[in-house]
């Protein structure tokens, strides 16, 4: 079976829309020649620092004597909080993360301070001198410590849709359960890293391995206490991003630049895998109570959810990320009374962040366990539960925070993926397997995806983009995306070439600078082409209609005829190529250069109500998951799977397949093997991949099969494509619901097994020897 | 003897005198040569972003970690980077165009690494099936692909055209290297006999005896240690040594993961898988199994299955040698039996019995290239229908690997069937109390422990022909 299938490829007009282009930068990367920023050559008199740590959860530190740090060999110099002039704080929403903690710590792994020396080995050496007396205050360690002591970075937020205690008192069927699910750390390959260069008048230059240069900017400027047009952020390429490289880059930045800007000299501070562990924030853990009314026919009739996250010792991005969570409580279920309440729970560890998928997952993780009891409480396949409360038609429309779900695909989708996959077939292969099998059991699920695509901040939602066409008639882009690996150059410079019917070569892609597109956005919420594309588009477009006005001019001939075609102009009767027709319009002084500029339409929300349309559109997938389990270990393995996920009209096939399967595999990782373990002192455990363990290249299923969904996008996006950075990831929910399925196969299917996430076989033999023990089945 | 260290790369030997013993090649490459495809992921040989491959006289080419080796274990080595393989004019290597034309990079980070991993898997005579793959590239991470794009480019390959051996090892004299870091107090020394080598165990007790630096590597990587005198063994042709003869295998203390894998699974295949999910390739290519019994590491998956099989461990000081069951070396955790200016000289398997009952499992979160939260190793010897000889050995559930005396009593002289096998799994219980950590509960360690020895059990039960065998692995093929 081959690895993957297209469903035919439509090649735009333009030949390069819709094709399956290799990354910009594949060959680089493959021989080496890719830079990234600890590869940029160091300028002379390069510092490099290291940053000292917090060993408490919370703490007052009454003495912070770093004369050992001072005196250790190679070290220049040292920074705490005492020694920034602008502001100490580096948090993107409220500001209560400081660059360096003063007086108190509130996580095991805070910053303190920060050691310049000759090398990167004496500064780590050095940062571990420092003589600190801590007098140790109270911490909440987890959630349920934070909700005992009361501790939350905001108020509770609730979102309501009808009347939902009279929908449960009414229902004739009635489920409650909880569901635990832990964080996961991002574990980009390239480590948080950032290279300040000092210039005139206190201006400052940082190489940053940021999703957020425009932040970083404002960040790194307050610490210096200079104007934002003092400095200027500058990043080609991350090695791997997946949110962890939203807000937490701020503090290497604003640390390298403080230190550049003290001593003069260039310092680049890279964090060690370790340090970059503890440091800095990761995907919220959340526990999720769930109360649902049912039918004897399994639809739900009133849903209420409790939420509660780990959202650390600072605010970070934790309320948006909260919201999103809410907003994916339902999935693709509708619910005809909701409620859903979100604790956003404080607590003296690292302040979690953002995390391809932004509190989605954990959201729709809850309303998933919900129907796989609904369905083992009924005796009835999962599938068919599922299938009977997706969305539809209005009134079944209508989400708990009052958007209209208006392009809902997934009821042809899903009957294409269940016959795709088998799965009714598979169904009965794993039930004769299960009774045939005493110690190894198998379990399948099928579980949808659908995703909100927009920042639900609505002014995030802009975007800037900078095209230069020179007089040889290659072209420059420049927008204010980052790339992280997710082929967003690729993508928008395909949307240039297009639109000016050239080949993909003819554009330069450049890296993301604050100083060529300012006040940029975060590339984030998988909005990076949607928003980037249609900035670049629209410099090109106004180029592209000044050459046309001109050509008409020169070449009398109407606008309208004016023709652009593989790298030709067509003007009437003359035919000229592009760099020939960009040479002429220059010695006719029309300008060749423009900005552009994009706001996503239709989107507003009122937080205070939880009420409005927080996305312009949906995204759609659904996958099936193959699994099965050692009932003496609990170790497990995924077998199969198979998917069809919506990208809309495809921009590249071959980079939206690799975001798909990328992201399976990332979500795979968080529910099954990535376990962060902290002490009971507050310390991260896992902080290394010899004990933090994402999946592995045997990890990947034997069978894999993928599809793209054979349809447009029904809002007017660029070339009718959809984001695909984010969903995909929660196509791997079914692995969970799969396993889940194994371990009840262990009982028989005499009870609901009760296993939290990560689903590590530690977990899984618990819970299969809980549904024996439940079944009074002998272990 | 002499105070340089010598090694090619791209056709060029560079010669460096007087290194700092315990800089990285990484290191060296990056800030040194400015060649700067081989990445940092992790600086503990997990991630394999900075694999490079090595290759010396008579040894296949090998993927290694440059994050944790030391610059002067690449003596008489050449080197190659992802760099190295690119054209004269610029051409792609057919492992990069793979890369390129399957999209099997996105941020790139980890793809050199990847390069090379693959590399180093086909010059040295690998397949392309997926078990192969898998095996071949457990060492390195990727966070954005999934791996799906990379398989299938290393499976493109079936038509690989290996490189000329000539290009693959330089033929340099070696001799042995002595030599004190400049300015420090520093020493590395590389004996090339076993006599010097117990020599200068004798005159450096406290020396740091360095083998393939997968362990020793992050002391300095991750601790920051200062190592001031380091003896490097692996030139030590008596303890490269391994003999399988009809009485067992013996395996010299410097004997690589790697080399000893085929005598390893010839011992018994469950030695074998274990070998397989002990690190990833770069791993097993530089660390030996000596160097993970003498430094009484508890990252240790081997010692269970070497102690269930009644291995003997052999210690050398100066002239004089002595054995000692293997589970005798461990006296606790960090403390094991050897004398100042002691070493690991080889351990000893006997081959297994006629007849012997023996298994052995792992259990880790991740299948491969994780440390095991319980292993477990096994020997059952019968005299007809009772327990004559029981041998049940366990990793992960004391700070050393032992054997769980009070269950092999409840097995010894009793019937092999359930009743006793029931009883030594009760018995566990006073036999452990394991630890709760990051790998596990002890409640969990405890309950694996007793189901593996059940696992066992079933696997060899008398009363049913074709006894029951249900392993996850088994059920779950990769080449499909």
């Amino acid at each position: 079976m081959p690895r993957l299938s297209m469903s035919e490829t439509k090649p735009d007009a333009q030949q390069v829309i819709g094709e399956p282009l290799a990354h910009d930068s594949a060959a680089k990367h493959a021989t080496g020649a890719a830079i990234y920023i600890d590869d940029i050559p160091e300028p002379p008199g390069c510092l490099h620092l290291a940053i000292g740590m917090s060993r408490r959860a919370h703490a007052r530190v009454t003495r912070l004597d770093l004369s050992r740090v001072r005196e250790a060999p190679g070290v220049v110099a040292v920074f705490t909080a005492r020694d920034i002039p602008g502001t100490n704080d580096v948090g993107p929403v409220i500001r209560d993360d400081p660059l360096f903690a003063d007086g108190v710590v509130q996580y095991v792994g805070q910053s303190l301070f920060a050691v310049a020396a000759q090398n990167v080995e004496d500064a780590r050496k050095a940062a571990r001198l420092a003589d600190v007396v801590y007098e140790d205050l109270p911490a909440a360690l987890t959630i349920a410590e934070a909700k005992a002591a009361q501790l939350e970075i905001e108020p509770p937020q609730t979102m309501t849709k009808g009347d939902v205690a009279a929908a449960l008192a009414a229902a004739p069927r009635r489920l409650k359960g909880r569901l635990t699910m832990g964080g996961q750390d991002h574990f980009y390959l390239e480590g948080q890293v950032a290279l300040a260069i000092p210039g005139e008048d206190g201006d400052m230059r940082v190489h940053s391995s940021t999703q957020n240069p425009g932040e970083v900017q404002h960040l790194a400027a307050h610490v210096l206490g200079v104007p934002g047009h003092a400095v200027t952020i500058e990043v080609r390429r991350m090695g791997g991003g997946f949110g962890g490289k939203e807000t937490q880059p701020a503090l290497i930045a604003a640390a390298a630049a403080l230190a550049a800007a003290k001593t003069g000299r260039p310092c680049k501070l890279c964090l060690d895998r370790d340090d970059d562990m503890m440091l800095t924030g990761k995907r919220h853990d959340f526990e999720i109570d769930y109360d649902v009314g049912f039918g004897d026919d399994g639809v739900v009739q009133g849903a209420d959810f409790t939420l509660r996250s780990r959202c650390g010792y600072s605010t970070d991005l934790s309320r948006a990320i909260n919201d999103r969570a809410m907003f994916h409580a339902d999935n693709a279920y509708y619910l005809p009374a909701a409620r859903i309440v979100s604790h956003r729970h404080k607590t003296h560890t690292v302040s979690n962040t953002a995390f391809r998928g932004f509190g989605g997952p954990q959201g729709m993780m809850g309303i998933e366990r919900a129907l796989d009891a609904i369905a083992h409480a009924l005796g009835r396949d999962p599938l068919d539960i599922r299938t009977a409360n997706f969305y539809g038609p209005a009134p079944r429309n209508l989400t708990p925070y009052g958007q209209t779900v208006d392009d809902n695909i997934l009821g042809a989708l899903i009957p294409a993926l269940e016959k795709r996959a088998n799965y009714r077939e598979r169904r009965e292969a794993v039930a004769e397997y299960n009774a045939r099998s005493k110690i190894l059991k198998r379990g399948v699920a099928l579980t949808p995806v659908k995703f909100g695509i927009s920042f639900t901040t609505t002014h995030l939602n802009q975007a800037g983009a900078l095209v230069h066409v020179y007089t040889d008639g290659s072209i420059q882009l420049n927008h204010g995306g980052t790339e992280m690996g997710q082929g967003l150059m690729t993508k928008v410079a395909q949307v240039v070439a297009a639109e000016f019917a050239l080949p993909i070569e003819a554009v330069k892609i450049t890296a993301t600078a604050t100083d060529k597109v300012p006040n940029t956005s975060a590339t984030a919420a998988s909005a990076g082409a949607d928003l980037n594309g249609m900035a670049a588009r629209d410099a090109a477009r106004t180029i592209k209609a000044r050459l046309v006005q001109f050509a008409a001019g020169r070449y009398g001939c109407k606008e309208g005829d004016v023709r652009f075609d593989s790298g030709r102009v067509h003007a009437g009767a003359t035919s000229l190529s592009f760099a020939e027709l960009a040479r002429a319009a220059y010695l006719a002084r029309v300008p060749l250069s423009s900005t552009g500029f994009y706001a996503t339409p239709k989107i507003h929300y009122d937080r205070a109500a939880h009420r409005g349309r927080p996305f312009f559109y949906f995204a759609y997938g659904a996958a099936v998951s193959e699994v099965i389990i050692d009932t003496l270990t609990g170790e497990n393995r995924v077998l199969r799977v198979d998917l069809i996920h919506d990208a809309g009209r495809s921009l590249n096939p071959a980079i939206d397949f690799g975001q798909i399967e990328g992201g399976f595999i990332q979500g795979m990782g968080w529910l099954t093997t990535e376990e962060l373990v902290f002490d009971d002192k507050g310390a991260l455990l896992t902080h290394a991949p010899s004990t933090y363990k994402i999946p592995a290249c045997s990890d990947r299923p034997a069978v894999f099969n993928m599809e793209l969904w054979d349809g447009e996008n029904a809002e007017d996006t660029i070339y009718r494509s959809k984001a695909v950075g984010e969903p995909p990831l929660m196509l791997a929910i079914s692995v969970f619901s799969a396993l889940t399925n194994a371990v009840a196969a262990a009982a028989d299917h005499k009870a609901m097994p009760n296993l939290d996430a990560p689903a590590t076989p530690e977990r899984i033999l618990r819970a299969v020897n809980e549904v024996r023990a439940v079944a009074g089945m002998a272990r | 003897m002499r105070d340089v260290v010598r090694f090619r790369l791209d056709g060029v030997t560079h010669e460096i005198r007087n290194p700092d013993p315990t800089v990285t090649l990484l290191r060296w490459l990056r800030a040194g040569l400015r060649r700067t495809g081989a990445k940092e992921g992790c600086a503990e040989g997990d991630c394999g972003a900075c694999t490079v491959a090595v290759s010396a006289p008579g040894e296949p080419l090998r993927a290694v970690n440059a994050c944790i080796l030391f610059l002067p274990m690449l003596d008489g080595a050449e080197l190659w980077t992802a760099e190295s393989l690119v054209g004269d004019d610029g051409a792609l290597h057919p492992i990069q165009r793979a890369l390129v034309e399957q999209h099997g990079s996105q941020c790139g980070f980890c793809t050199p690494g990847f390069v090379m991993s693959i590399f180093a898997h086909l010059e040295s005579g690998g397949g392309t099936s997926r078990r192969e793959i898998d095996d071949a590239l457990a060492g390195n991470l990727c966070r954005c692909t999934g791996y799906g794009p990379i398989i299938s480019a290393a499976q493109s390959l079936t038509d690989y055209r290996r490189y000329e051996p000539e290009r693959l090892a330089p033929d340099f004299e070696m001799l042995a290297i002595e030599y004190e870091a400049r300015g420090t107090m520093r020493r590395f020394h590389a004996p090339r006999s076993v006599a010097e080598l117990a020599a200068l165990a004798l005159q450096y007790p406290e020396a740091v005896l360095l083998a393939g630096a997968t362990d020793v590597g992050l002391w300095v990587t991750k601790q920051r240690r200062e190592i001031e005198t380091i003896i490097s063994v692996m030139n030590v042709p008596e303890l490269r040594e391994l003999s399988e003869t009809p009485a067992g295998l013996e395996i010299g203390a410097a004997v690589r993961y790697s080399e000893a894998e085929g005598a390893l699974a010839r011992f018994h295949p469950d030695v074998g898988e274990l070998v397989r999910r002990i690190g990833g390739k770069q791993v097993r290519n530089c660390g030996t199994i000596g160097g993970n019994i003498a430094n009484g590491s508890p990252i240790g998956d081997m010692p269970p299955a070497l102690i269930a099989a009644g291995a003997v461990l052999v210690l050398r000081k100066g002239d004089y040698e002595r054995r000692l069951p293997l589970e005798d070396y461990f006296l606790a955790y960090g403390e094991q039996d050897r004398a100042r200016g002691e070493f690991v000289a080889r351990v000893i398997a006997p081959r297994l019995p006629p007849g012997a009952l023996f298994a052995t499992y792992k259990v880790s979160k991740r299948f491969d290239q994780d440390i095991s939260a319980v292993c477990g190793g096994f020997r059952v010897l019968r005299d007809g229908a009772r327990v004559s000889d029981a041998r049940l050995a366990f990793g992960g559930m004391a700070g050393v690997p032992k054997r769980a005396a009070l269950a092999e009593k409840e097995l010894i002289g009793s019937a092999w069937g359930e009743a006793g096998v029931r009883r030594a799994m009760d018995a566990l219980a006073l036999d452990f109390k394991p630890l709760t950590d990051q790998r596990g509960s002890s409640a969990y360690r405890l309950d694996a422990a007793r189901n593996l020895l059940w696992r066992f059990f079933l696997e060899n039960e008398p009363a049913r022909a074709g006894a029951t065998r249900e392993r996850i692995l088994d059920a779950a093929p990769v080449d499909v």
